[in-house]
Parts: C-alpha cells; structure tokens; sequence
C-alpha cells in the first residue's frame, strides 16, 4: 500500500519528465536529505562521520563518475584512480600556487585537470573496445603515479611524494572538524549526483547509452561516436577528480601516491558491478555495501564465533571480507549484472503491486 | 494510392557506378540508379545480391572502392557515418539495431540528437533551453507514438519487447529524425500478415502524410508490387532489372535470377 502510483496521474508530459515522477520516491529522497543534511550532523559521531560517513560519500562520487564511462556510455576504465590522483595532487597545486584561491574553484579546476588527463586517456577507446580497453586505460594507471612519483614540482620536491592537505575555509568558516568536512563533502556530493541524474535523463546521457548498446546505429542517427565517447571520459574524469580531491581534503589529509593505486580502482569498480552498472543510485548503494561490509563483519562475527565456539581471529575476518566481495562480484556479474539498484527497483514493482499481483 | 497523393518529383540520390569489395567478396558492382523525390524505391534481389551492403554506402557505413553518391546535388564517395543523418537520410537495419538498455520512449528520443542544441552543461543543471528542448522533443516523438500506435509501450525497454514491435519501433526512431530520405531494411521481414500489413499501411502513411522518399528491401514480391514506384533488381552485386513493378516482374533476367532461389 505505501508504494504505489495508482491515482498520481501524470498529465503533461513536463511532469512526466520530472526527476522523480513518483511521489513516494520524491519523498524518500527528501527524507534522505533531511537525515544526511541535519540528523547526522547533529547526531555526530566523530568516528562514524570522519570513518565512515565521509569516505562512504567520497567513494560514492568516484563510483558515480565511473559508472557515467562504464555504466552509461558502456567505456571500461581501470584508471579511476589514477583521475583521483590528478585531482588530489591538482588541487594540492592549486592552493600551493595560486594564494588565495577559493577551495572549491581549486576542487573544480583539479576536476578539469583530470578531466583533460582522461581524454587524453579515452582517445585510445576511438578504436578499442571492451577488455583492451581496459588494458589501455590501465596505462594512465601506471603513467599518472610514475609522473607524481618522478617529477618533484607536482609534490613540492616532498620526500617520496607525500602531500598534506593545506588548511582551508569556505566563506571564512574554517574547515577543520569531522562535522565540517562531512557536510562539505555531502553537499558536492549531492550538488553533483544531481547534475549527473539530470545528464542521465537529458539527450547527453541518451548518447551516452546509445554509444553503449550499439555505437552502429548510434552514429546512423547523427551521434558522433568520437566526441561522445571523449565527453563521457571527460565528465567521467572531472567526476574521478573530485572525489581525489576530496580523498585528500576531507578524508584523509595527508596521502601519498601509492593510496591511489590499482586496487583502489578495482575498488570503485567492484561498487559499480556490485551497486549497479548504469545507474546513479546504483554509485551509492555499492559505495555503502563496500564501506559497511568489513564493519558489519567485524560486529556480527566475533558474537557468531563465541555463540558456536569456532576460534575466529581477525585475519579471518579480513579474508571473509574479500571471499564475500567475490562471491557477491560473481553473483552480480552473473545473475543480477544491473546490481543492488536493479534489485531495489524490483523489490519497488513488487511492492507496488502488492498483494494482488495480478 | 489516391489521385491527391504526393507527386513524385526529380532525382533526390543519384547513385553511379558503385563498386565496392569486401576482400575477394565483390559486393557491389559498378550499380547505377536513381531515386526521385517522394517515391518508393524498391531493391529486390536474392540473398547476398549486395542490398543492405548498397544502403550501407549511400548512408556512409561503407566507402564504395568507385562510384558516387550524389544526394540533393552534393556528391561524395566515402563520408563519416553521423553526417549522412545530419543531411536528412535516416536508416533502419535488417537486424534490429535498437538500444537494448533503453525504453522505447528513450529510444526513439535518441533519434532527435541532432535537432537538440543545449550543451551538456544546461542539461546538467536542467533549466532554460535544455529543459524547453527536451519537452519539445517529448512532444514530436510522441506524436510518432501515436502515428505508430506504440503508446502501450513507451516505457516499455526495447529488450523485453517482440520482435514485430521491435522492427516498429527502429521505424519511429528513424522517423524522430524526420528524414527527408529513408533507407529501410526489410522492415518486414520475420513479421507475420497482420503485423506486416500493419507495416505497409505505415511505410505508404510515411511516404503520404510526410513526403518522405523511401528506399525499401524486401523479400515479400507481392509487398513490392503493391506498394513500391520503381523497384531495381540486384543479383550478385550487379544491376540486373530496373523499372515499374510490372516491367521487373516480366524481365527475363529476373525470373532467372529467383527461379531456384528458395525464399
Ligand atoms: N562487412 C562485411 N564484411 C565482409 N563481407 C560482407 C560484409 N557485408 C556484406 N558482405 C558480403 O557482401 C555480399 C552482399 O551482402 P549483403 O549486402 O548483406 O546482401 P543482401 O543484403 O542482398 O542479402 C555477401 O557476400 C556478404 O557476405
Ligand atoms: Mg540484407
């Protein structure tokens, strides 16, 4: 009874195009913000804000811009962390050599700079596709953190390439605790999830899709397959570049270029395969399962392992860790390749038929 | 067709002697015809005769080895694929060539990338021009909704859909872009009789109410008779008839060619 559409006619197509056409999704998402925007910040907990809670969103982000290249315009990319890099230590630059600078002109400027580093990473996808792709774009991978790693001005000659973020503060309000940062971050989280669901539902996105499913018949009709697929590794990127800038401004102050290395872009692509492959709130959902999972593990083993006697040491923990990532990775790329999202919107159809299905 | 039908008018696409080999493959080979404004031109031809491969050339898929292309009096051999649709020649495919991942409204959307102007950053943010854009559109493909009698589905995605409605909805995504020439691709093959009179009964709508010039493959003879101007006959790449329907039917080489071709 609580999800349904039946009496909400749409009667323009102005309100059919609506972001959130049904009304139960415009209140849950009001209902989201309302608890992110002013429970959490009240509630805080400093350890769950800067642990978990800003991470959780960064991760989100970063995810989200790869699911506009992977999941969107059908481009695959292992070089997601390599586009963080650029946007972490762009943004270092930034604040280091222009005085002054606002720190989010610095955030979107280090997200341009990674924006022209991934075209100039996707040029290689105007004649490959697929897995070769991927093995191209691994290339930035290497080459961003082998330039960070050897040219000293990118981190101020520091000793082995460690950089600490400069203190900030946005309209003079210093940014320096947990609460602070947690709602800088979620506010460019949430400003730029909303530009990319607006992109996916306007002719941008349907480019992208349609480059995706069959790039034949997507030029027939008059798209050009080069500069779409160069868009979306471009707002990909800028997306990517945020979300390192914010890795070094908001989570974790200090980094060194190793933090992005290839495991982290696997990292962000197992929340995609995971959460969804083309779909906003598929970033999201993958995000919070990745973040959650090894704390969720460590709160409902260790009562399991006393209740039943089984020895269960930490080292256990962390490799139940990785054996659930993969089982669940293969489920999804199996049974389910749309992911959590997709089986969230099941479980909305079903719901909004019940309990007469029929 | 009734005596206040459109008029057919002068060559729209003059194609002149097209040669074009895939390797050893010689698909094409030294064809020649015209196509006037307004008309239904049929290719026929048996199984690998080269009739898809010729509509690969004249919308850009394929660069003929030799020959030309000349459309509304600009002549070309080889051009990338995304400008022949922004000259006006819209095109459906033998397979089906939907968006699989997208709903038939979105699909059919696609086909009016060309007519939108907002950048990707007005979309973003959703105001102004992108926003009028995008409702303006909505408004045109869904009145190709309704010409094709597909409203039941519009947000249906194209994957979970039949195959008779599949070829349907290819058809309005090529219509989206209001083409002034288009190139279909046995459009009805596969289909059933009341699927495939519905898709004849929209192919003449199209020609009629729109004055689209039409370029038509397709197996079924008696769909050609009824309903095509002139019909060109290919067999093994080459030209071998090309006139009314009557004047084909009656032509020695083309009776030869179909005799012991099963279809
Ligand atoms: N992309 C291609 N690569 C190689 N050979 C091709 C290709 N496209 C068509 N051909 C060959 O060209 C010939 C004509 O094919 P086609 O134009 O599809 O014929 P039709 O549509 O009349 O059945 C066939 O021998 C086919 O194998
Ligand atoms: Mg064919």
């Amino acid at each position: 009874m609580l999800y349904r559409e039946a009496g909400q006619f749409r009667a323009t197509y102005a309100e059919d195009q609506q972001i959130f056409p049904l009304r139960q999704d415009r209140i849950g998402i009001a209902a989201v913000l309302v608890l992110a925007f002013v429970v959490i910040p009240l509630a805080g907990n400093q350890y769950w804000l800067s642990a978990i809670l800003t991470p959780f969103l960064i991760f989100a982000l970063a995810a989200l811009g790869l699911n506009i290249l992977t999941g969107y315009a059908g481009q695959l990319s292992l070089g997601t962390a390599a586009f963080m890099a650029v946007g972490a230590f762009a943004t270092y630059n930034f604040v280091l050599r222009v005085p002054g600078i606002p720190i989010l002109a610095a955030f979107a400027l280090a997200g341009i700079c990674a924006a022209l580093v991934g075209i100039a990473f996707g040029l290689p996808s105007l004649r490959i596709k697929g897995f070769y792709l991927a093995v191209a774009t691994l290339a930035a991978q290497f080459f961003v953190l082998w330039a960070i790693q050897r040219i000293g001005w990118i981190t101020n000659y520091s000793a082995s390439g460690v950089i600490t973020a400069q203190n900030y503060s946005i309209l003079g309000i210093p940014i320096e605790t947990p609460v602070s940062k947690y709602v800088l971050t979620l506010s460019i989280v949430t400003v730029l999830a909303l530009l990319a669901k607006n992109l996916a539902r306007s002719e941008t996105g349907r480019a992208f899709m349609a480059v995706r499913d069959m790039d034949v018949a997507a030029s027939v009709i008059g798209i050009p397959l080069m500069r779409t697929k160069l868009l979306a590794f471009a707002i990909s990127s800028f997306y990517c570049g945020v979300a390192g800038a914010l890795y070094a401004y908001t989570y974790l102050g200090t980094v060194e270029p190793e933090a992005f290395n290839l495991d982290l872009s696997f990292r962000i692509l197992f929340m995609i395969i995971i959460g969804g492959v083309g779909s906003v709130l598929g970033s999201f959902l993958g995000a919070a399962f990745i973040v959650l999972l090894p704390i969720v593990l460590n709160y409902v083993v260790p009562p399991i392992s006393e209740a039943t006697g089984i020895e269960i040491s930490h080292a256990i923990i962390s490799n139940l860790e990785l054996m659930v990532f993969g089982g669940l990775i293969i489920f999804f790329l199996i049974v389910e390749p749309h992911g959590l999202a997709r089986l969230w919107q099941i479980g909305k159809e079903k719901l909004r038929l019940w309990p007469f299905p029929h | 067709m009734s005596a206040t039908a459109r008029t057919v008018g002068l060559p729209i696409l003059v194609v002149e002697g097209v040669s074009l080999a895939f390797g050893g493959v010689k698909a094409l080979q030294g064809v020649s015809f015209d196509v006037r404004e307004h008309e239904i031109r049929a290719i026929i031809g048996p199984n690998g005769a080269g009739k898809s491969s010729m509509l690969n050339v004249i919308n850009g898929v394929y660069h003929p080895q030799e020959g030309t292309i000349t459309f509304r009096g600009v002549s070309r051999r080889g051009m990338v694929v995304h400008e022949a649709a922004a000259q006006g020649i819209g095109r459906t495919f033998q397979n089906i060539a939907l968006f699989r991942g997208m709903t038939v409204l979105d699909n059919i959307m696609t086909g009016r990338n060309l007519k939108i102007r907002s950048t990707f950053l007005e979309q973003a943010v959703w105001l102004g021009r992108a926003r009028r854009e995008e409702l303006a559109h909505r408004r045109k493909v869904e009145e190709i909704i309704d010409f094709l009698e597909i409203q039941h589905i519009r947000k249906t995605p194209v994957g979970r859909l039949p195959y008779g409605l599949q070829k349907r909805v290819e058809l309005a995504r090529a219509l989206a872009m209001e083409p002034e020439l288009l190139l279909l691709d046995e459009p009805m093959a596969g289909m059933n009789l009341e699927e495939k009179q519905d898709m004849c009964r929209f192919v003449l709508d199209v020609n009629e109410q729109f004055g689209t010039t039409i370029v038509l493959i397709e197996h079924d003879m008696g769909v050609v008779m009824d309903i095509s101007d002139r019909v060109v006959v290919l067999d093994y790449g080459r030209k071998i008839a090309d006139g009314t329907p009557e004047e084909v039917r009656a032509n020695q080489a083309v009776i030869d060619a179909y005799l012991g071709v099963a279809h």
